[in-house]
């Protein structure tokens, strides 16, 4: 009796987010799939006809099309690597004890609340900029020419900055389930004489593990959109060295105008973004199983 | 704990945590420096003593009433991430707790809505906003945002929910307790750091949200993310007051995480339930 | 909004309640220095115009330039006045989507407006927009450096003056480029000082038929010479130098020389701001003895969108923004030198104005050389003198700036970059129907 009424009023708790998230999918795709077969450029609105698979043709035909997609994957796997990596490190070091933990936890996290546009322009100018940015200043100091970041290693660049944001949300996710480690279960394997290192293989990395799939899916879900950081810094360039997806869509929308473009390249997007996610599934989605 | 922690290996840890914490930390603290500095030492090369003076802070306020954005801000981050609760909060329960074969189906088709670039679809939203007369109002953005940030709150909530443990209803169960019964009194004081930390965070990104608040508003409802963009200036040079801008842009936010960071970090710690 | 304005009721919505007898125009406008000077000096118009009030947009200007095409062109309504440059006016003119400004005001004296920038803002004789302030492009130059490096700076240089002058001035060691320029992507970074360069070398965007031109030797002699110049005599970074960057550079005395807009000489001599206020000299952008000089042109103007309910307020407002009158009242307040430049024939016959900005003539001059309507040494079918005035130049501008950048940052040869550029633009231009 329980489980029939449990599974009703499952489905019951469950509709109102899936019906609004079913609308606010739908409605927008819908729209965006009907401009991708329009000519229409927003700046020649008398000009609206129908364009078959020409838009599509045309994005994919785009020279910069297939470097923008593998400079895409690169950004998202360089900045998971870094944010995964770093965070655990950090989550594993902020569960130390120590003095003023407060402080190191707000000073750690405190990136996640810059305004990506913020953190773009603060890196670019103060940081990065080869002519009076920190780095250069540093450089200068040490006798050595200051590296021109966003010319000889412009996507590079990018993940940096990109992964400063995130890496408190990894870290943010990854410490609370640290958190959640029994302390029992730890003073346990230490009394049975487990080192440093097999305690954190055998006990650590399965019980974050699920931490871990979490941090791995939303954050590839926000890179994969990541152009605001890209436009402020290198505008795609040098060549198309640091323009990727979103951001050639952003050219054909905003700088374009051209909606039918834009429209398609959205189309192939949340296609090609299915396709990571499809994989991203099978190769980390059993974690949530568990 | 029952080991006493050695007070050379504390200061051992303390020592690293303070070195990386400042290395993350220091673009904003720069930034905060800079706010400080007149516009001439913003750029006249590294240094992290600055003048004191306030005029960029006075400047930014002359050009733009903060406080009308800091008000929009609020309402529509806060706004977005309680109504995202409202409707998540009872999904992730029963995704959780009456998982099904397609529930991480589900999941992962509601995560799959945010997949469309932003940019890609504005000309559309666009539309519906004016036809709906959303345009520039905070209901408008607010929903917004909370559609946006609605499949990240229901994930967290699912995983936090997940973390607690089934026998406790059980035997609740056994006890006679209804399902509300079970709900209210057994389950949700167990859930509240989940939903504390989640919500949290919603804020946080509701907060930052600097595509949509920009390009769906003008006046009425504009908050800090336009307020920012009206100080990073492609012609002149204002590093001082645009660091004086995010530094308002940043501090509320950044003085909430001050006082909820253990909120936000303890998340899910019910060593007692265990 | 009933409903909204009810249901914000309880957040505290103050900002929806205006007294219901004044009309409130909201202006869009981009946060350059002149125009926040405009929004402080505010009262002046509504003390005269009780019965309106002004909201403020102020946005950069990249976001603003989306802001505002969204909203026209979907019909958004969001504002009654908008900030646009010349790019903007004759593409949006065409469309109908801005009123003719026809009711300026007996004293509005339109005839005084420099023609070059009525010239950029006209569409079959009415004006469209109406000028805020006007720039055009000038080399900025160390005078001391020059000396150092035994050279006199002509009035109107030759690139290979400036070319020269550039590897004289060089001194990696004091850390002094010979010359900065722009070398960021984008259509109006980068593009918008490479293709009015261009225009000094004899090269054009396209040909009659609409025919991309960067497979001819004009465009190769441009990008080549750019590079090279740039590679001996240019600073570090600066394929990712636009406006701000090179400022900085060049207030910090690092730049023996920078081509870039003329409002930039009242940063530059600024003592407040620069270090090398005292020692900055003017001329004329260069040529190549082809008869067009790598000058641009640009203003920013106010506009009202055709679908306004409230166009004779925002006449009024234009008329007050862009009179005569603003200009007494700007030099009556913040001095002579802050005067918004570069829109009107008597600002610059003003003795007051020419002892407070010594680059006034300099400026006038630039902005006279250039000719939206003429800008090329061939002819050409489209209007607009570092830009092309058609909606897709902003997409296709900002592909060729990212190929011309990596020919900067050494990452393509120049070569490339041109072959790039070309197959883009004719692939561009074939969409969009010119190429038949």
């Amino acid at each position: 009796m329980a489980t029939r009424q449990t599974s009703t009023l499952a489905r019951f708790m469950m509709a109102p987010s899936v019906i609004l998230l079913f609308i606010w999918m739908i409605v927008p795709l819908a729209m965006t799939l009907w401009f991708s077969f329009q000519n229409y450029n927003l700046l020649n609105p008398a000009n609206v006809s129908f364009a078959g698979l020409f838009n599509y043709k045309f994005f994919y035909t785009d020279p910069a099309f297939f470097q923008s997609i593998w400079n895409t994957l690169v950004l998202v796997v360089g900045v998971l690597l870094i944010t995964v990596i770093g965070g655990i490190a950090l989550a594993l070091l902020l569960d130390q004890p120590m003095f003023g933990q407060g402080i190191v936890r707000i000073l750690v996290i405190s990136p996640f609340f810059v305004m990506p546009p913020v953190a773009a322009l603060v890196w670019k100018n103060m940081i990065m900029h080869p002519g009076y940015g920190v780095f250069a200043d540093f450089a200068k100091f040490f006798g050595a020419q200051p590296v021109d970041w966003f010319a000889q290693f412009p996507l590079f660049s990018i993940i940096i900055i990109v992964a400063w944001q995130w890496l408190p949300f990894a870290t943010l996710i990854l410490l609370t389930a640290l958190q959640s480690l029994d302390g029992e279960q730890k003073e346990a394997a230490e009394m049975d004489g487990a080192g440093i290192v097999s305690r954190f293989i055998y006990l650590t990395i399965p019980h974050i593990s699920r931490a871990v799939t979490v941090v791995i899916l939303i954050q590839t879900i926000f890179l994969l959109g990541v152009y605001a950081e890209i436009l402020v810094t290198t505008n795609g360039g040098p060549g198309y060295a640091s323009t990727n997806l979103p951001f050639l869509i952003y050219r054909t929308a905003l700088l374009g105008y051209d909606v039918g473009g834009a429209s398609a390249g959205g189309i192939i997007a949340v296609i090609l973004a299915n396709i990571v996610a499809f994989f991203l599934m099978r190769a980390v989605g059993k974690n949530l199983d568990k | 704990m029952a080991r006493a922690v050695s007070t050379r290996r504390k200061i051992g840890f303390t020592v690293a945590a303070w070195v990386v914490a400042l290395l993350i930390f220091f673009p904003i603290l720069y930034t905060i420096i800079t706010s400080f500095k007149s516009e001439t030492e913003a750029i006249a090369g590294f240094s992290l003593v600055p003048s004191g003076t306030l005029e960029s802070y006075a400047e930014v306020q002359a050009q733009s009433n903060y406080f009308k954005f800091f008000l929009n801000s609020v309402i529509i981050a806060v706004g977005s991430t309680i109504l995202a609760l409202v409707v998540a909060v009872p999904a992730a329960w029963s995704m959780a707790f009456s998982p099904t074969k397609r529930t991480k189906d589900i999941l992962m088709w509601m995560l799959s809505t945010k997949m469309m670039p932003a940019v890609a679809v504005l000309v559309p939203i666009y539309l519906i906003f004016r036809d709906t007369y959303l345009l520039d109002t905070r209901i408008g953005l607010t929903v917004m945002l909370m559609l946006i940030n609605l499949p990240i709150v229901v994930w967290m909530l699912y995983t936090y929910f997940r973390e607690i443990p089934g026998e406790i209803l059980e035997a609740a169960r056994m006890d006679g307790a209804t399902l509300w019964g079970e709900i209210v009194y057994v389950l949700t004081p167990m859930a509240v750091p989940g939903i504390a930390s989640t919500m949290l965070l919603n804020i946080i990104l509701a907060w930052n949200e600097a595509f949509w608040t920009i390009r769906l508003t003008t006046t009425n409802a504009a908050p800090l993310t336009a307020f920012i963009a009206s100080f990073s200036s492609p012609q002149g040079l204002f590093w001082a007051k645009l660091s004086a801008a995010s530094t308002l842009a940043i501090a509320p936010i950044l003085i909430m995480g001050w006082f909820s960071q253990r909120q936000l970090v303890r998340g899910l710690t019910f060593g007692a339930v265990k | 909004m009933k409903l909204n304005t009810l249901f914000l009721g309880l957040c505290g919505a103050s900002a929806l309640a205006f007294a219901a007898h004044a009309e409130t125009i909201t202006i869009a406008t981009v946060n350059n220095g002149d125009m926040v000077r405009m929004q402080k000096l505010t009262d002046d118009f509504t003390a005269k115009n009780p019965d309106i009030q002004l909201e403020w947009v102020t946005l950069e200007e990249n976001v603003l330039r989306e802001r505002v095409t969204t909203d026209i062109a979907t019909k958004g309504g969001q504002y009654d006045v908008m900030t646009i440059g010349t790019y903007e006016v004759p593409i949006w003119a065409k469309q109908q989507w801005l009123l003719p400004l026809d009711g300026l005001g007996a004293d509005y004296d339109a005839a005084d407006i420099i023609p070059a920038i009525a010239g950029g803002l006209s569409a079959d004789g009415k004006l469209y927009a109406a000028p805020f302030y006007g720039e055009s492009s000038f080399v900025m130059y160390r005078k001391d450096l020059m000396e150092k490096a035994g050279l006199t700076m002509p009035d109107a240089p030759t690139w290979e003056f400036i070319a020269d002058a550039a590897r004289k001035m060089t001194d990696r060691a004091a850390d002094i480029n010979g010359i900065c320029l722009r070398g960021k992507a984008g259509w109006g970074e980068n593009m918008a000082f490479l293709t009015a360069m261009s225009n000094s070398f004899g090269a054009r965007w396209f040909d009659e038929k609409w025919q991309p031109q960067f497979d001819q030797p004009e465009w190769k002699n441009t990008l080549q010479f750019y590079v090279d110049l740039m590679k001996e005599a240019g600073p570090s970074g600066a394929s990712s130098n636009g406006f701000n960057e090179n400022l900085a550079l060049f207030q910090q005395g690092k730049c023996g020389m920078w081509i870039d807009a003329t409002v930039a000489a009242s940063f530059v001599s600024n003592p407040k701001d620069s270090t090398v206020a005292d020692k900055v000299g003017y001329a004329l952008a260069p040529d190549t003895g082809l008869g067009k000089r790598g000058n641009w042109l640009w203003a920013w103007s106010l506009g009202i969108p055709a679908g306004t309910q409230k166009a004779e307020a925002a006449q009024k407002f234009v008329s007050w923004a862009t009179g005569k009158g603003y200009l007494d009242l700007v030099a009556s307040k913040e001095g002579w030198a802050n005067v918004p430049p570069g829109t009107r024939t008597s600002l610059y016959n003003n003795p007051e104005y020419q002892k407070a900005a010594p680059f006034a003539k300099m400026t006038l001059d630039s902005i006279n050389s250039a000719d939206p309507t003429k800008p090329t040494v061939k002819p050409v079918p489209y209007v607009g003198v570092q830009f092309v005035a058609i909606p897709e130049f902003q997409g296709l501008g900002t592909t060729v700036g990212q190929l011309f950048s990596a020919a900067l940052a050494g990452q393509s040869s120049v070569d490339d970059a041109l072959a790039g550029a070309q197959t883009a633009s004719v692939r561009e231009m074939t969409r969009a129907g010119y190429i038949k």
